[in-house]
């Protein structure tokens, strides 16, 4: 596959390019105080110059001293919005003279092309597949969706204070899953891209953006730029032994102390790009000629949604946040042979009390415990 | 479904602004279809019309604050086989159970030049505490998608969807930024609960709790934040004691904050 390097001006070439082969330019742009992920009309509207500080329950966007295009950590927004939508309509009915029509939802997809996927959310994707694809049932709107997307990932050489793509080895650099994938280089006078191609359909995108060989000084240009970011991480997960040592500590004190804290919002699980849990609604019309039924997305730590006849099986919030944390990085190794965590942190920043999930396994691998891992397995 | 007959709707007012019963009206393209299915037997707000009960369904709206009311709510509960409270003054007191934390006789005396011709009651309650009610509409005012959610329901038969999680679950499937992460701006939306569409953070505002408490508020976790962010306890609790002051988890929540701020001061 090609290596390239263009200028900062092949952006806009490459946008061009994808326009032709898709519907929409999904990318990172500015919004409401953030660098969300929106629909881009041109190079314009991405975010240069731009980054964020990110703590725990607290995100800025700022200025950064360059003209950086992807200088930024992820940000409130994760691609699973476009792939597994927080509203879908399953399918509708009608009454029609005497026999019911069911119509399936959209059933054809747009075409998104996904611009400046991080290497944590192409891990997050790369999840999701398992999840919605790779079980013992497919979901097929996700599966349409998933097949009519194009991706340019853009390695991180901006990580944030919430980031541990590093430890989780995930990151900073995109191993696979993309079509294309950049690296920035920019500082003393330069501002280009290093282009990796992942596939066919990539290289030609390439091709239509003036570009030179890449050299073996911009291959370590961007080996550099990229070992430096993987040293800024501003967290780190120990995630080796990590879910047989939750499993080990379901009655440790540490869950009561994050309850106190923990709001039961669900505001970890809609931001975190792999959490996929939802509901289904059905709404039906005033004189009952038609109905819908609708699948939304829904959250662990919701009491509803552990509601079964007779009473909630996590009333509390303690059993709701162990619930959660266990699943994602325990539960998820025997259920989907991966963890659920991908180390972009944003369970971490938008948690609105701050609660950040790299502490909390850390209070829990200072405990000793008496072993339920196995019981639990059995 | 086979209906005989139209099911007949009534929309009663207790202490209240109206405004609940205004969003009935204020369904527009709906309301057609809303006359269409059901009989409107009863609703001053919109019509003159007026048939006797029983109701298949009466709409609630307001809080009982005088022995009348009480008298009133007896018979309508007797003349309707289901009972909905519309907003918050039917299902925590409203704005009006402010003076639940103060002597009104004191108001009474302040404000009218003859206080003896007022009879009215020490608190301002919600309708649940006087009679049984079938179901609640949270809201200052209630979202008519949530009206129409629970006539469409009824009418099918089946439970109507209103999820009590946070107001932040709406705001995430919206796509807003969180306000109070990303700005610093206090916000109630993560104790309040769902069913506005978190209308205030999509317009950068923070939630004001018009929806009341949601099912399991952790509002000591949520005071410490604004404490973090530079809310004052006095302040807090008058976040708190607004629509939905009367309701448990707020009603504590805002006196201890309350208390708090007293032992503050000087």
């Amino acid at each position: 596959m090609k290596t390239r390097v263009f200028q900062r001006e092949g952006l806009q070439p490459l946008l061009e390019a994808l326009a032709e082969q898709f519907d929409r330019i999904i990318g990172p742009t500015v919004r409401d105080g953030a660098i969300v992920l929106d629909e881009i009309a041109s190079d314009a509207d991405l975010p240069a110059g731009w980054t964020d500080d990110q703590q725990p329950g607290r995100y800025r966007v700022g200025w950064r001293d360059d003209e950086a295009v992807f200088g930024f950590a992820a940000g409130p927004h994760a691609w699973k919005r476009f792939l597994a939508p927080p509203d879908v309509r399953i399918w509708t009915v009608r009454r029609d003279a005497g026999r019911l029509q069911f119509e399936p939802g959209r059933t054809v997809p747009r075409r998104d092309a996904f611009v400046g996927v991080r290497p944590c959310d192409l891990a997050a994707l790369d999840i999701l597949d398992r999840v919605y694809l790779q079980g013992p049932y497919v979901d097929p709107g996700y599966q349409a969706r998933r097949q009519a997307i194009g991706i340019v990932a853009v390695n991180c050489t901006a990580p944030g204070g919430t980031c541990f793509c590093a430890s989780m080895g995930t990151g900073p650099r995109a191993g696979a899953g993309f079509d294309l994938a950049l690296t920035e280089l920019v500082g003393d006078g330069r501002h280009e891209f290093l282009a990796e191609a992942g596939s066919a359909r990539g290289e030609g995108w390439l091709d239509k953006v003036p570009s030179r060989e890449a050299s073996a000084d911009d291959r370590a240009a961007a080996a550099r730029a990229l070992e430096e970011a993987a040293g800024r991480m501003g967290r780190r997960l120990d995630a080796e032994g990590l879910g047989d040592l939750l499993y080990d500590h379901l009655d440790h004190e540490a869950w009561d102390d994050v309850a106190a804290r923990c709001l039961t919002c669900g505001n970890c699980t809609l931001v975190c790009p792999t959490c996929f849990c939802t509901l289904v609604e059905d709404r039906s019309s005033l004189g009952g000629e038609s109905a819908e039924r609708w699948k939304r997305w829904d959250s662990c730590f919701s009491r509803e949604h552990s509601y079964i006849h007779g009473g909630y099986l996590r009333a509390s919030g303690r059993s709701r946040y162990r619930q959660w944390m266990t699943h994602k990085l325990a539960g998820w190794h025997d259920q989907f042979g991966t963890s659920g965590c991908v180390g972009c942190g944003r369970c971490i920043t938008w948690c609105p009390v701050g609660i950040d999930i790299t502490e909390e396994a850390r209070r829990i691998r200072g405990a000793e415990g008496t072993p339920a891992a196995e019981r639990i397995r059995s | 479904m086979g209906r005989t007959r139209k099911p007949k709707l009534a929309v009663w007012k207790f202490a209240s602004c109206d405004g609940c019963q205004l969003s009935l009206l204020d369904c527009e393209d709906e309301l057609l279809d809303v006359v269409g299915a059901v009989e409107i037997a009863y609703f001053p707000e919109a019509t003159r019309v007026s048939s006797r009960g029983p109701y298949d369904l009466s709409l609630v709206e307001g809080s009982i604050t005088t022995l009348d009311d009480i008298r009133r709510i007896a018979t309508i509960r007797k003349a309707s086989k289901r009972l909905v409270t519309i907003g918050a003054c039917a299902t925590a007191g409203g704005i009006q159970a402010l003076r639940n934390f103060k002597d009104v006789h004191e108001f009474v005396a302040a404000v009218y030049a003859r206080p003896d011709y007022i009879d009215t009651l020490d608190r301002s309650l919600p309708i649940a505490h006087y009679v049984p009610v079938d179901f609640e509409l949270r809201g200052c005012p209630i979202n008519k998608y949530q009206l129409l959610e629970l006539l469409s329901a009824l009418l099918a038969g089946r439970r109507p969807s209103f999820p009590e999680h946070s107001v932040c679950i709406e705001c995430k499937r919206r796509g807003a930024v969180c306000v109070m992460v990303a700005q610093g701006t206090p916000c109630l939306g993560p104790i309040t609960h769902a069913g506005c569409g978190a209308i205030c953070p999509a317009f950068a505002r923070g939630c004001y709790g018009c929806y009341g408490p949601m099912e399991t508020p952790n509002t000591a976790s949520l005071g410490e934040r604004w404490t973090a962010l530079g809310v004052p306890p006095a302040a807090q609790a008058r976040a708190l004691r607004t629509f939905n002051a009367w309701a448990e988890p707020f009603r504590a929540a805002a006196d201890a904050a309350a208390a708090a701020g007293k032992d503050r001061q000087p």
